[in-house]
């Protein structure tokens, strides 16, 4: 606690606190109330007098009742779990084992070989999209999952193999020693010694990919061309405005369900959640 | 005597039970080989082969459906007279630039304020990061709608305060377009800095600041001499990485602005976005792309030096 008067707690602690807390929630609360609110209430003037911007006093769902009847956005969120699912378990796979084989064996250029895949953790999306495009075309996986399925693991590995190093050092290598002598091979002190314990770490690495692979918007917006393909956020942003009308409404409802499903996951898991944010950032 | 020698897992790795892809992978180099596999097929097809194309690309004046022909660096010549370009270039600094110093600032003073014990400190811990895991384009389109200049909800606060008098086109207003996507993207960005920050601070020990404060020391001179110093290197690593997320930022603008009006936001990447998708001049878009190459080695090497700093002392 802040040490000294009330009114020094009010003004170094408790206000900013508020301030920051406010201004950060604010726009979830502005997109839960335009959800509710109906079109007659929506489309008012800021500067008319009877405009009541924090709450309405005629809820409605016909909003969302739109956005799952009338548009495909049911179709949005299963092709966002699906591929959001796959590209997590291709990354945890490869990641689990990139970061055993890189934090725990001894070979010819493991340094140069971690330092590289450090390095593809930088890279971001919009250097490679155009080109990585023109790839997708010609292997025919253009507006397939598939296209997505494979991409995002380009930055998902990285920051698994990341993450897995920094558990796997944390495990005292007696561990496995123990069992060789006890007559297990390398493959399985691996598998039944090691990767059991790095559970915790497995699941921070998932958590993260998730959320990661929920949110990217890029490569999604220029793999995917048909409606029934595209996901959650492309979705929303390009079908649900129609010419240049903004049905709000709609957009908004979209946006709050669309972010269901990550905020469901980061909600139980916080912990694991703030632990590979911030130890991908130690490294 | 002999026979008392305890067994060596190698005797066992070559005992006769064992079929030969066991063997092999007993051995370290093959057993890492194997691990890798996965990894570097995939890094390598999507990654390293994309960037070759990339470079390859820049070179030729392909576009959709055409392969092309050896140009060579015309497309660099283009952009370097090209006048969007330039205001590509000069929106992506002042973005990053103005963003990461907000960022840090008020990350760092969130973090501060985090850092003390209070109730429903875990709660509020958790609800802050919500900028920084929704999708960003959902929680950018809600800013979009706070921005209408009919019926944005910020002129009517500002209003009410007295601080406006007549509307604020946020969005629509040439002088005014970078300066709301900053603010976006400052409030998207800041819960990674408060966390990340607030991650180090709780690293530093206590006592360090007790045995301060017994020297006499104030408030300000404590987080100048002891917290600063400290909170120095993860600070680094977090502004190197946002940097570059920040000088590569897309979805933000695209979904605010589209890098209107009159290319008043546009940035690297909406500019290649227009160029190598929207007109389909592969070519061109994928020049402009390699732009924000420099940028990355440029951070790449401060990493890496700074690592191998920290790992010799």
């Amino acid at each position: 606690m802040v040490e000294g008067a009330l009114w020094r707690r009010w003004v170094f602690f408790y206000i900013p606190l508020t301030a920051f807390v406010v201004s950060l929630l604010f726009p979830f609360y502005w997109m839960m109330v335009t959800t509710v609110r109906p079109d007659s209430e929506l489309y008012r003037p800021w500067n008319a007098p009877n405009y009541a911007p924090f709450w309405t006093t005629h809820p409605t769902l016909v909003h969302i009742r739109d956005l799952l009847t009338e548009t495909l956005f049911s179709t949005w969120m299963l092709n966002t779990m699906i591929i959001s699912i796959a590209a997590t378990a291709i990354s945890l796979f490869c990641g689990l084992l990139a970061g055993y084989a890189l934090s725990r064996l001894k070979f010819p250029f493991a340094g140069s070989l971690g330092t590289v895949i450090f390095i593809t953790y930088l890279v971001p999306q919009t250097l490679l999209f155009i080109p990585l495009a023109d790839i997708i075309r010609n292997f025919r996986l253009g507006d397939t999952p598939w296209a997505l399925i494979l991409t995002y693991p380009t930055f998902l590995i990285p920051f698994c193999t990341w993450l897995m190093m920094g558990y796997f050092k944390s495990i005292p290598k007696e561990l496995e020693e123990c069992a060789r002598i006890d007559g297990a091979t390398r493959w399985k002190a691996m598998v039944y010694i090691i990767f059991p314990i790095a559970v915790p770490g497995i699941l921070s690495a998932g958590i993260f990919a998730f959320t990661l692979s929920w949110n990217e918007f890029l490569y999604a917006l220029v793999f995917l061309s048909s409606p029934e393909q595209k996901t959650v956020p492309v979705g929303v942003t390009s079908e649900l405005i129609r010419g240049d009308v903004f049905y709000w409404g709609e957009l908004m409802a979209g946006a709050l369900l669309g972010s269901i499903p990550v905020a469901f996951v980061y909600s139980f898991f916080v912990e694991h959640y703030v632990a590979s944010l911030t130890g991908s950032v130690k490294g | 005597m002999t026979y008392t020698t305890v067994a060596s897992p190698s005797v066992y790795a070559g005992s006769p039970k064992r079929g030969p892809i066991t063997r092999l992978l007993e051995d370290e180099r093959w057993l890492a080989m194997t691990l890798l596999l996965p990894t570097v097929a995939l890094l390598g097809l999507f990654i390293a082969y994309p960037f070759i194309e990339g470079v390859r690309l820049a070179v030729t004046d392909a576009k959709v459906g055409i392969p092309g022909h050896f140009v060579g660096l015309q497309n660099f010549e283009k952009i370097w007279n090209d006048d969007i370009f330039h205001v590509a270039v000069w929106n992506t600094c002042v973005y990053t630039a103005v963003a990461t110093v907000f960022k840090l600032v008020l990350g760092l003073w969130l973090a501060l304020l985090l850092n003390h014990n209070f109730k429903g400190k875990a709660f509020t811990r958790a609800f802050i990061l919500l900028p920084f895991i929704i999708p960003t384009v959902l929680s950018t389109l809600a800013w979009k709608w706070m921005f209408d200049p009919t019926f944005s909800v910020i002129n009517w606060m500002l209003f009410r305060l007295g601080l406006i008098h007549s509307r604020i086109n946020w969005l629509g207003d040439p002088n005014l377009a970078l300066i709301s996507v900053i603010i976006v993207n400052v409030w998207r960005g800041l819960p990674f800095y408060a966390i990340s920050l607030l991650a180090g601070l709780q690293t530093i020990s206590p006592e360090l600041h007790e045995a301060a404060a017994i020297d006499g020391a104030r408030a300000w001179q404590r987080f100048r001499h002891v917290t600063w110093p400290l909170l120095l290197p993860v600070t680094l690593v977090i502004v190197l990485f946002s940097v570059i997320q920040t000088f590569a930022d897309f979805q933000l603008v695209y979904v605010l602005t589209g890098g209107g009006p009159a290319n008043a936001t546009q940035l690297f990447a909406t500019y290649a976005y227009q160029l190598g998708i929207g007109t389909g001049l592969l070519s061109e878009g994928a020049t402009i792309s390699l732009a924000v190459f420099p940028v990355l080695l440029l951070v790449v090497i401060v990493q890496l030096l700074y690592i191998r700093r920290v790992e010799t002392h």
